[in-house]
């Protein structure tokens, strides 16, 4: 759906292989997998601990912790809405909600088409320009319930066009 | 002759459309047969001009913006590719702009006047004379230097790094590191993305620099994951001194070496706690540690490390080069050098201001941010974060410097200023602070995890009316609970904003 590969237990070796040398090799361990997949796979989690010689318990422990990572598959897009203070005074509120009714999800749900997930955030650190929304690594500034609609707009006709 | 044109590429300016600005301008003069060169350049921080376009000339660098994409025809048409100045956007001679002008830029001296990941640029500005100079010197020799500077920790707890320094020198073992907290997760602030973003070699320089100070050879930047292009041009910028011999096992040629590998965070603001950091290097969850054990004694994997924010190492290039006199020979009071304060939210001119130590708040929002976005009257201000109290029209006029805001129970923190007009709920804010440590508390200890949760419920309670004195009173034992019980700055310090909205904004508990 994301265009990203499925993973398969030897594809999700190599990622382990290729950072377990390193010290607190970790969480280094869990982006790659997830920038490579979308997410962290729950069969993963043993893999992950057979080669820090980890439990389950604590390599599941870590993911659960950290915001970033997801235990299942996302949409084609992630689309994050910054929630932080600098953004409340420049509307945010308004916008999370009208982002939440016209995508009809909540934050952490992907919408119906399996286009976009929808996630909070606390600060991109574009105070200045906000309110800040970021699609994937782009961030954008100044985003009004309009220019809301127009980038959601372009992700969609985007998605077509691929066809 | 080619013209060179410099459109910003940090993240602002990228959010306010530079890329496609840039490919328009690009387009522009290859229809039109112009010799031109765009040079993506870093942030001056004058965020509200993003895009600001820049035209060099016989006469210095004349600025436009903010430019659109539709503008563009226009600006060419107007003379943009000469630096003819006749036109709506242009801004005249972007030295002269006062927003710019009238600061006192230290560390970014360079912001946005380069090419952020070329060598050549930064080596033209003064780059990698202190590391230089360094070299020359002994271990204690440099911690000394910095500690004339009366250099503080720029992330917000003001420790002298001079001190911290000299612990982890002091401290026997064979491995020390070098950590740099680049997790700014604070709302309003984002001096240490335009550090990486706009001038990443001077952060690789003040990082080597302090391995040189204290025999660390390895160094990390745990940067946060919300910042993908500070992410990829710091990784740029640390392949590039590889390269030329900055870092490496023979230091510009000493024998002397630095190790520098940025690691990603995962979205947990408790990591720019500098233990909870740590641990997170390690590979673990991000539950804060008791101090002692200091992390200058025992720091990443059990070994003396320096744990510095990307501003405090930033700021020792300077010092390094000019001396430690000179930096002290700004600021006030205990409060020495300069200060890069970030101001946003609802401002009609927001950015980076750095100043030295001593002005106050007033003059940085009405001189520099001239009032608020929305034109409407300014209530209230956040300094420090979210976990930084409220400021009403009474203590604007508080100078800028540690021990002064200490003195009114405010925080300096990191330097982020947010604004707010008269339509802001300071009920509502009261509650955010409350949601947002249950989101991010790492749970270790009690008040913080669970105080937190009971603070939501109590402000709702508040808020609809419920036994409205019971529960202020509630609130505000809730609050000394926290205040005096949490182990890290986390639950000890998010009352502050909702005691702040309590003192000055109660009215907005009363509705």
């Amino acid at each position: 759906m994301s265009g990203l590969p499925q993973w398969t237990p030897e594809l999700i070796q190599a990622e382990i292989d290729a950072l377990k040398h390193k010290p607190g090799a970790l969480l280094p361990i869990l982006h790659a997998i997830q920038d490579r997949f979308g997410y962290v796979p729950t069969e993963a989690v043993p893999q992950i601990g057979d080669a820090l010689n980890q439990t389950r318990a604590e390599i599941h422990g870590v993911i659960s912790f950290y915001h970033h990572f997801r235990t299942s598959e996302p949409g084609s897009h992630t689309l994050q809405i910054c929630r932080a203070e600098a953004c409340q005074s420049m509307g945010s509120r308004a916008l999370e909600a009208h982002a939440k009714a016209s995508l009809n999800v909540d934050y952490h749900g992907t919408t119906a088409d399996r286009e976009i997930t929808l996630e909070p955030v606390y600060c991109l650190g574009n105070c200045a320009c906000a309110p800040s929304v970021r699609i994937g690594d782009d961030i954008h500034g100044r985003v009004s319930p309009e220019k809301f609609d127009r980038l959601v707009s372009r992700l969609t006709t985007r998605a077509l066009e691929l066809k | 002759m080619t013209t060179r044109i410099f459109v910003p590429c940090d993240t602002t300016a990228l959010a306010m459309g530079a890329d496609a600005v840039a490919a328009e301008i690009a387009r522009q003069a290859k229809t039109r047969g112009a010799q031109i060169e765009i040079i993506r350049n870093g942030s001056r921080g004058l965020f509200w001009l993003e895009p600001l376009v820049e035209v060099e000339t016989a006469a210095g660098r004349i600025g436009f913006g903010p430019v659109e994409v539709d503008d563009i025809a226009a600006l060419v048409e107007a003379g943009l590719f000469e630096g003819a100045a006749e036109h709506p956007l242009a801004l005249g001679l972007v030295e002269e702009i006062p927003f710019l002008k009238n600061q006192q830029r230290l560390t970014f001296a360079r912001s946005g006047i380069t090419d952020p990941v070329s060598v050549e640029d930064y080596l033209a500005l003064d780059g990698f004379r202190g590391l230089e100079k360094a070299l020359q010197l002994n271990n204690q020799e440099i911690v000394d230097e910095i500690k004339v500077s009366g250099l503080r920790g720029r992330g917000g707890a003001a420790f002298p790094t001079g001190i911290k320094w000299q612990t982890v020198l002091n401290a026997p073992a064979e491995q020390k590191y070098i950590v740099c907290n680049a997790d700014e997760g604070d709302s309003g602030t984002f001096a240490d993305r335009m550090v990486m973003e706009c001038d990443p070699y001077m952060l690789i320089e003040g990082m080597a620099i302090a391995g040189l100070a204290v025999d660390a050879t390895q160094g990390y930047i745990y940067l946060r994951s919300e910042y993908p292009v500070a992410h990829r041009l710091m990784n740029l910028a640390i392949e590039r001194a590889y390269a030329a011999g900055y870092l490496g096992d023979n230091l510009m040629g000493s024998g002397r070496r630095f190790d520098l590998e940025v690691r990603l965070g995962a979205g947990a603001y408790i990591c720019g706690e500098e233990t909870s950091l740590l641990e997170s290097l390690e590979g673990k969850r991000g539950l804060v540690r008791a101090k002692p054990p200091l992390p200058a004694i025992v720091g990443l994997f059990g070994q003396p490390t320096v744990v510095n924010n990307v501003l405090s190492l930033a700021a020792v290039p300077f010092i390094m080069h000019k001396g430690g006199e000179t930096y002290a020979s700004y600021g006030m009071g205990r409060s020495l050098g300069t200060l890069p304060m970030q101001l946003a939210g609802n401002v009609k001119r927001g950015g980076l201001i750095e100043l030295a130590f001593g002005a106050t708040l007033r003059q940085l929002m009405e001189d520099f941010g001239g009032g608020t976005f929305s034109g409407r009257t300014l209530r209230a201000v956040q300094v420090g974060g979210p976990l930084g109290a409220y400021l009403p029209e009474s203590q604007w006029d508080t100078p800028l410097d540690y021990e002064s805001f200490a003195a009114v129970g405010a925080v300096l923190g990191h330097g982020g200023v947010v604004m707010f007009d008269d339509t802001v709920d300071m009920g509502e804010q009261a509650r955010f602070s409350m949601e947002f440590c249950v989101v991010e508390s790492c749970g270790k200890c009690t008040p913080c995890r669970i105080g937190s949760t009971r603070g939501v419920e109590v402000i709702d309670r508040i808020r609809a009316n419920e036994n409205r004195e019971a529960n202020l009173e509630l609130l505000a034992d809730l609050c000394d609970t926290m205040v005096d019980g949490s182990l890290c700055a986390m639950g000890g310090m998010t009352p502050f904003p909702v005691q702040s909205v309590m003192k000055y904004f109660p009215e907005d508990l009363q509705r």
